[in-house]
C-alpha cells in the first residue's frame, strides 16, 4: 500500500502538485473551543493535516517531583493516531514523537507566563488525526490557540510554518511528498510581536544564502498564519461577547416588562 | 561538587562576563575548548573513537551487522544512531529507557550524518530488498561537562572514519565473512556547531555551567562544502531573533572548517 511517487513535484510554470505557487500556503482552517472537557482546545486543518490540541491546567502536578518551585511545568505530548498515515503507525510513542514533544514544548514555553503558576502543571496534548507533512508546525499553531482558549496569560501567539527546498526551488509549507522528495525541510516557529524564533529545525542541505531566504520566507508565512489565528480567536470570543450582551439585554427587557 | 549546579552568584558572574564579551574560563565567545580525539580503542567494534571536549567525554562505537533494508530504499544500507546518557557520566543521569534528552541527542547526530549523505549507504547493499548492512552508531557519554551534541557528532564522525567493513562473499543467500577489511565508504564529513544564547550574546561550545543559564541553544551541522545540513534549536526558555540565527549560520560555517581539520587529515 505505498503511494506512487510523482515524477515531478513542480512543473515548468512553478506550479506545485496541488496547484499552489512556490510561496503559497495550504488553505488553513482554525476552530477554537472544540472539546467539552478540556480547559482549552482548538482544531486545525492545513491542507490534509487535521490536528486537535487540548490544554488542561494550570492544575496539580503528578508526579510531584516534577513540580518547579518558580514556575508552572509546561508538559507537551505530540502523538499521531495509528490511522493518520498511509502505513498504520503503532500507537506507542516513537523516538520521533518524543523529540517533537520536546521541541514543541520549547517552542511554546517562551510565550507562556509560567511564572504566574509555580508548582503546577500545564498539560498540552496534541493529537494528529491525519498527517500530510508539516504536522509539528500545524501542531504548534493549534496548540498556541488552545493555550489562549484555556485563558493562560501569554506574551504572544506562536505561529509555525515550514519552508524548504524542492527540486532546486525554495517553497513554503511543504506537503509530505514534497518533504520526502525534496532536498530540505525547515520548520520554524515565530512570535511576531517579540520578533522571536522559538523553533528551528532543518533536515537537508542548503547553502548559506538559501538558508537566509528560507528563514525570511518561513517568517513571512508565520506572520500570515498569525493573522488567521487572531481572526479565529476573535471569531469565537467577539461572537461570544455579543451573544452575552444580547442575553443581558433580553433579561433586562423581561425585567422591565 | 556532586550537585554540579553552579551557585547563583557564579551564574550571575558568568552572565555578566559574557555580556562584556568574556568567559569565566578565559575563552573568547566563539572559541572551542581543547579537543582531543582518539580513534580505534575498542577492538571488538568495527569502528570507535573517543572525543574529549574540555572535560566532556564521549565514546562512540560502530557495529555493523546484516539486516533488512527499509522498503522505500531497498538498495541502501541502514544507519541507526542511538545515544546513552549512562549514569556514571553525571549525577543528573539516571538508568532506564532513553529519555527525551538522549533521544534528541541521537537524532541530531543522526540528522547530520544522514542529510549530508556522509556514508555511501548504496555501497552497503548485499541483496536488493532482502539483505543489507546495518551501521549501528552508539554514542556513549562518559563525562558530562556541557555540549554533548558537538562532542557526540565529532566522536561519531571519527568513529565512522575509523570503521572497517569486513570482506565477505554471498553463498546461497548467506553472508560468509572472509579475512581482511576495507574502510567504510564515506563521502562527506558533517560537523555540528552548537551555540548558547546568554546575556543576548551567542557563544560557541557552552560548558555545563553555561548551559545551566542559557536562554536557548542552537545547533547547526555543516558539511564539507560549507552547506548547512541540519539544524536544531532547543534548551532553555528562550528564543533567537532572525538576525541571530543568520549570524550563527556564518560562525558555524567557519568553525566547522576548523574542527574538520582535527579529524580529516587531507
Amino acid at each position: 500500500m505505498s503511494q506512487k511517487k510523482p515524477e515531478k513535484l513542480i512543473d515548468e510554470n512553478d506550479v506545485r502538485l496541488d496547484g499552489r505557487k512556490l510561496n503559497e500556503m495550504r488553505p488553513l482552517r482554525l476552530e477554537i473551543g472544540v472539546l467539552g472537557n478540556a480547559d482549552g482546545s482548538a482544531y486545525i486543518e492545513q491542507g490534509k493535516n487535521k490536528i486537535l490540541a487540548a490544554v488542561y491546567g494550570p492544575r496539580e502536578i503528578h508526579p510531584k517531583h516534577q513540580a518547579l518551585p518558580d514556575r508552572a511545568a509546561l508538559r507537551c505530548r505530540y502523538h499521531m493516531a495509528p490511522f493518520s498515515v498511509q502505513e498504520r503507525k503503532s500507537p506507542a510513542p516513537s523516538r520521533r514523537e518524543l523529540e517533537l514533544s520536546k521541541v514543541m514544548r520549547e517552542s511554546l514555553e517562551p510565550s507562556v507566563f509560567t511564572g504566574y503558576y509555580p508548582r503546577t502543571a500545564i498539560d498540552l496534548f496534541v493529537e494528529v488525526l491525519q498527517a500530510d507533512g508539516g504536522t509539528r508546525c500545524a501542531g504548534i499553531t493549534v496548540a498556541s490557540l488552545a493555550l489562549a482558549d484555556a485563558g493562560i496569560p501569554m506574551r504572544d501567539i506562536v505561529s509555525a510554518c515550514a519552508a524548504g527546498k524542492v527540486e532546486g526551488r525554495l517553497v513554503l509549507d511543504l506537503t509530505d511528498v514534497e518533504d520526502k522528495g525534496g532536498e530540505a525541510d525547515m520548520p520554524l516557529a515565530f512570535m511576531p510581536n517579540s520578533n522571536a524564533i522559538t523553533l528551528l529545525q532543518m533536515d537537508g542541505m542548503v547553502t548559506g544564502e538559501e538558508f537566509e531566504q528560507l528563514v525570511n520566507m518561513a517568517v513571512e508565512g508565520c506572520k500570515q498564519i498569525n493573522q488567521l489565528q487572531k481572526e479565529a480567536l476573535k471569531a469565537k470570543y467577539v461572537a461570544a461577547k455579543e451573544a452575552g450582551v444580547e442575553k443581558e439585554e433580553e433579561a433586562e427587557e423581561e425585567a422591565e416588562d | 561538587m556532586s550537585s554540579k549546579i553552579a551557585s547563583k552568584i557564579k551564574q550571575k558572574r558568568i552572565a555578566q562576563l559574557i555580556a562584556r564579551g568574556k568567559r569565566l574560563d578565559g575563552r573568547g565567545l566563539t572559541d572551542y575548548r581543547e579537543v582531543q580525539i582518539e580513534s580505534g580503542l575498542i577492538e571488538r567494534a568495527e569502528g570507535s573513537a573517543r572525543v574529549r571536549l574540555g572535560k566532556t567525554e564521549v565514546l562512540v562505537g560502530v557495529k555493523i551487522e546484516a539486516g533488512e533494508p527499509f522498503p522505500d530504499v531497498p538498495n541502501e544500507g541502514v544507519l541507526t544512531v542511538n545515544a546513552e546518557l549512562v549514569p556514571l557520566a553525571s549525577p543528573t543521569f539516571e538508568a532506564g529507557p532513553p529519555d527525551e534528552n538522549s533521544v534528541e541527542l541521537a537524532r541530531i547526530v543522526d540528522r547530520g550524518i544522514r542529510e549530508s549523505k556522509a556514508i555511501a549507504l548504496e555501497d552497503l547493499c548485499v541483496e536488493p530488498g532482502k539483505k543489507v548492512f546495518v551501521v549501528f552508531v552508539d554514542v556513549y557519554v562518559l563525562n558530562h561537562d556541557g555540549n554533548l551534541i558537538d562532542a557526540s557528532a565529532l566522536a561519531s564522525l571519527a568513529a565512522l572514519l575509523n570503521t572497517k567493513l569486513f570482506n565477505y562473499e554471498v553463498k546461497e543467500g548467506e553472508i560468509k565473512i572472509k579475512p581482511g577489511y576495507k574502510p567504510l565508504p564515506m563521502r562527506n564529513h558533517p560537523i555540528a556547531v552548537t551555540f548558547a544564547k546568554i546575556s543576548d550574546k551567542l557563544i560557541v561550545d557552552p560548558w555545563l555551567e553555561e548551559e545551566q543559564i542559557m536562554d536557548a541553544r542552537l545547533t547547526m551541522a555543516v558539511e564539507k562544502d560549507g552547506k548547512i545540513c541540519a539544524i536544531q534549536k532547543g534548551g532553555g526558555y528562550g528564543y533567537f531573533a532572525p538576525k541571530e540565527i543568520l549570524e550563527a549560520s556564518k560562525i558555524a560555517q567557519e568553525k566547522a572548517v576548523e574542527l574538520r581539520k582535527l579529524i580529516v587529515k587531507e
